[in-house]
């Protein structure tokens, strides 16, 4: 830190650069929410993960769980954080087209997983495995189906900012916006991780 | 059509509850009528209810805080009183279905929407003007975060009229509080009040740590912020780190009762110790989010007081981020007997002691900083000393029941209560009306009167040592928590004792609102002109009083510790050489707007009546999506007005 | 955090952005979106392997899981280690410092006291 000189200096100077602070603040501030999300999912994890066991005579992990679905829908989810990376480059480069086609290709992406997730619950329920069946699928419910809700919100998300970016245009708001879109959808996807490795597949296995 | 509603939820034959709710609706329409009256509405929407001003947020908690310390103190004396009179085979006055949802609520709204939105409050007001900025990071989301707070006070007290609310405990423990057993809404309201308050909480948490990393003004360190804000940077980031758990696991106690799942029923599966395991982990970094701001005040308090920098800055910083971490290692002492191996409950006795080292380390930097001091004795100094002695005594019993084998002779007795009370009261209350006569000329330009808040500290303090000391020997008697009716003519001298301890409270409490108004009668001979009433050493004493909008007219650029101090010492003057123009954020209704459809949309839920939940929470979501949707240029003050409101508030030194 | 106002080349970065300040190249999400794959790929085929002991499956799921995990955040969120990132690398460690001992800490309480449980029919019995 540099040595100021006190007597000379109560006052600062006004601030130059307030755009790229409002984006600092703006960006710190969500990431500080995006962690504390991660908490949230931590909560479910550890009621999954003391739960697990308890199947209450009902049908276990390996019996209601179908891999190649669960490998379709990661990818799904690994390419759409690609596309999503790629949109925000052609952002950050004014290119509104091929923001608009990486944006569409995503949501098309998160879509499908969305699709697939569904399915796969109604699959489940119709095979008498809900969520009122045992706590083990309670647990599983809410700790997959709180994941699939962050995506529909990721999902509404990008519809308004296509919406913004339509009536708008590029803007310091709108870079801001989809900064934390970004940072909100990769963050998905490292949820997304713990649930396939510690729920899906070791949850499945005998 | 009104789902769980009808007729039979007003408890038209309680004549306690009615007469309750007739003088709350008297004096809700006697409010509402003089606003009509003085034709204020305007100004009520445009200088509060929209407001996203830091100060006025702030202010506005612990309004917030202040009424509903009435309502939980309420219950406090009807239950002591209840205590009182019923031994012996009298019933008392509270039947048990009423007097369970008694001390349910007492729990609730003390915790909640006593103790939190204080210290938010004090956090909300100091904060930024502590590290010199002119409003928090998102002054918008800091207005949405009030309002959803207020939105799940506001449902409790719906609960008093319509319905019930829990009796399950203010923790509401599964599976007492599962649908078999609570079939009622009174579960309902407890979770969805404390489902929307507390985003409102998670996101002030996070508005604050943004602000206090992101927005210091330029040359302010880590290590030169104030003692108060690194405690709230503390305070803060427990917030962000313990709420998502409280909204998991509330989350899942929703779905074990709305949708039939078994995370904490009896039966298939279900394990209700696990609410305790995860609502502790939320709740044990929750007591240190109330304490730590509180230890903030009293370091402010007690350096500005002696007139001398606190003793071990570093040191005190420094305990301040060990208790934030050992905060999260200790909740199993809430259920030692619950069952754990002895290593287990070993680890965390261990570690609950362990925490009452940075605590010591604090009191003691505290001693040293009044010692060699010129004390002056004003009244904040009085909650700070009386805090002193009062919290050591609870921190001591603390950590005498952190020994397993003594809590599990001691678990859910009188003596927990009075060890919690004794803690909470003691530094959460004591420091936050500290904090309250401190800050107050700031917020408002005219200092409170001084004799009356010193008779409120002696009503506090010695009423609070008549209620609990005696609950301490009850515990030792073996009179265990939540009883409605006693039948040991041994304890009853005690139980006298403490509901006579509680009047003197209610002396100070009351006390408390004529000290309010009779200072602000008296406004003109408590003026502070100088905007540094009380000698201080940070920031906030750098501007006028009260703090104009903006709060600096020229962002002070800073040196060193206690930079206010410093300046004043280097005989700077505290008007700046010329002024600029101020971009402010404008206000907005937002937060007004979508915590009133989110008290509309929970009511709904509680009573389960989908028409009106359903659009009401997409409308809340609508609301906010729209906020976002709007571009919104921010207010210029011009240098002009920014020179012409600091001469107004500092006539002297203009 | 000391010096951020002294020069924009250190001032501290808001995750997502690279030490730069930029949000990254395509390469860079490519290289991560080839590696994310690949791990991810290994962990469903170690999934269903029969070539080792159920342990070590459980283990070595947990390392591509965390590999992955890390995968993601250089080169999706672009966390490094650079100065300019050090305060979100606190914020990060902090975060995960709190996950596990959440996770752990319900695991281990909820296991010991499940295990010290008395069987269920003599409680029962206790009980009659």
């Amino acid at each position: 830190m540099t040595t100021l000189d006190a007597s000379r200096l109560p006052f600062a100077d006004p601030p130059h650069d307030r755009a790229a602070d409002r984006l600092g603040a703006t960006g710190f501030g969500f990431y500080v929410y995006l962690l504390s999300d991660a908490i949230l999912f931590a909560s479910l994890f550890a009621a999954f993960a003391v739960l697990h066991r308890a199947t209450a005579g009902g049908p276990t992990g390996p019996e209601v769980f179908k891999l190649p679905g669960v490998l379709l829908e990661t990818a799904c989810l690994l390419v759409s954080s690609f596309t999503c990376g790629l949109a925000m480059i052609a952002a950050n480069a004014g290119r509104k087209l091929a923001l608009t086609g990486f944006l569409a290709i995503t949501f098309a992406l998160g879509a499908a997983f969305l699709g697939l997730e569904v399915s796969e619950f109604t699959r489940m329920i119709a095979e008498g495995a809900g969520p009122d069946r045992s706590a083990f699928l309670s647990g599983f419910f809410t700790l997959v189906g709180a994941h699939g809700l962050h995506i529909t919100v990721g999902l509404a998300w990008i519809l308004i900012l296509f919406g913004q970016l339509w009536r708008d245009g590029f803007g310091p708001g709108f870079s801001r916006r989809i900064f934390c879109f970004s940072l909100f959808w990769h963050v998905l996807d490292v949820v997304w991780i713990a649930i396939f490795t510690f729920v899906y597949l070791i949850g499945s296995q005998p | 059509m009104f789902g769980k509603l009808t007729l039979s939820a007003f408890p038209l034959d309680q004549p306690i509850i009615m007469g309750t709710i007739a003088v709350l609706i008297i004096g809700i329409a006697g409010v509402l009528g003089l606003i009509t009256v003085l034709r204020r509405w305007k100004w009520l929407w445009v200088e509060w209810i929209t407001t996203v001003d830091h100060k006025r947020v702030g202010i506005m908690y612990i309004l917030l805080a202040l009424v509903m310390l009435l309502r939980g103190f309420s219950d406090a004396i009807m239950m002591r009183m209840q205590l009182a009179l019923a031994h012996g085979g009298h019933p008392g006055f509270l039947p048990p279905e009423h007097y369970d949802q008694v001390f349910s609520a007492h729990g609730t709204i003390m915790i909640f929407f006593v103790a939190m939105p204080f210290v938010v409050g004090l956090m909300n007001f100091a904060v930024p003007l502590q590290i010199g900025a002119r409003d928090v990071a998102f002054p918008v989301m800091n207005s949405l975060s009030f309002w959803l707070t207020a939105a799940g006070a506001l449902l409790p007290n719906i609960a008093l009229g319509v319905g019930e609310f829990a009796r399950t405990g203010w923790l509401v423990y599964p599976p007492l509080s599962e649908l078999p057993y609570s079939p009622g809404v009174g579960v309902d309201y407890y979770l969805v009040a404390l489902q929307i308050s507390g985003i409102g909480t998670l996101l002030s948490g996070i508005n604050l740590v943004t602000t206090i990393l992101k927005c210091r003004a330029p040359g302010m360190t880590l290590m030169m912020m104030p003692v108060f804000t690194w405690c709230a940077l503390a305070a803060n980031m427990m917030i962000v780190a313990a709420f998502p758990i409280l909204t998991g696991t509330f989350a899942m106690l929703m779905l074990d009762r709305y949708l039939g799942m078994h995370f904490f029923t009896n039966d298939a599966g279900g394990a209700p110790m696990m609410f305790l395991n995860l609502i502790w982990s939320w709740g044990h970094p929750e007591v240190y989010i109330l304490v730590l701001p509180c230890f903030g005040v009293f370091s402010e308090v007690i350096s500005t007081f002696s007139g001398k920098p606190l003793f071990g800055y570093r040191s005190m910083v420094v305990a301040t981020m060990v208790i934030t971490l050992l905060a999260f290692v200790t909740w199993l002492h809430h259920f030692f007997t619950m069952g754990s191996g002895a290593d287990v409950n070993a680890f965390f006795g261990i570690a609950t002691m362990i925490i009452a080292i940075p605590t010591g380390v604090k009191v003691f930097n505290w001693l040293f900083t009044m010692y060699g001091g010129q004390i002056r004795f004003e009244t904040p100094v009085l909650w700070t000393i009386g805090f002193m002695i009062t919290f050591v005594i609870g921190g001591m019993t603390g950590v005498l029941m952190a020994v397993p084998p003594n809590d599990f002779l001691l678990h859910n007795s009188l003596f927990l209560i009075a060890h919690f009370h004794n803690v909470i009261i003691g530094a959460v209350i004591f420091g936050s009306f500290a904090g309250l006569n401190y800050w107050w000329p700031k917020a408002f330009g005219f200092t409170l009167h001084s004799g009356l808040g010193k008779a409120i500290f002696w009503c506090w303090f010695v009423g609070f040592w008549l209620a609990f000391m005696p609950l301490y020997i009850l515990g030792f008697l073996g009179m265990t928590r939540r009883m409605n009716h006693t039948d040991n003519p041994l304890w009853v001298p005690y139980l006298v004792a403490a509901a006579i301890g509680a009047c003197i409270i209610m002396t100070g409490i009351l006390l408390q609102f004529v000290q309010i108004a009779v200072s602000i009668r008296q406004r003109r001979y408590h003026r502070d002109m100088t905007g540094d009433p009380w000698g201080g050493r940070t920031l906030e004493w750098s501007v006028p009083s009260p703090a104009p909008s903006y709060n600096f007219a020229r962002i002070p650029q800073v040196t060193g510790l206690d930079a206010w101090w410093t300046q004043k010492a280097a005989g700077r003057t505290v008007t700046p050489p010329a002024f600029e123009a101020i971009e402010t954020p404008r206000n907005s209704p937002i937060g007004f707007i979508t915590a009133f459809f989110a008290v509309v949309g929970g009511f709904g839920v509680i009573w389960h009546i989908w028409w009106l939940a359903v659009p009401a929470v997409i409308a809340a979501l609508a609301a906010l999506v729209t906020s976002s949707w709007r571009p919104r240029g921010e207010l210029i003050l011009s240098a002009d007005t920014v020179a012409r409101t600091e001469r107004s508030l500092r006539p002297r030194s203009a | 955090m000391s010096d951020y106002q002294d020069s924009r080349a250190a001032a501290p970065r808001t995750p997502g952005e690279d030490a730069r300040g930029g949000v990254g190249h395509w390469k860079t999400y490519a290289v991560g979106l080839g590696l994310a794959l690949l791990l991810t790929g290994a962990a469903f085929a170690m999934a269903g392997t029969t070539l080792m002991t159920p342990a070590s499956i459980v283990a070595g799921l947990i390392v591509l899981a965390i590999a992955q995990m890390i995968v993601h955040l250089i080169f999706f969120l672009h966390i490094t280690t650079a100065p300019a990132h050090k305060t979100n690398i606190l914020a990060l460690l902090l975060t995960f410092v709190i996950i596990l001992l959440v996770v752990i800490g319900s695991l281990v309480i909820m296991g010991q006291s499940n295990g010290l449980m008395m069987p269920m029919d003599q409680l029962m019995s206790r009980q009659r």
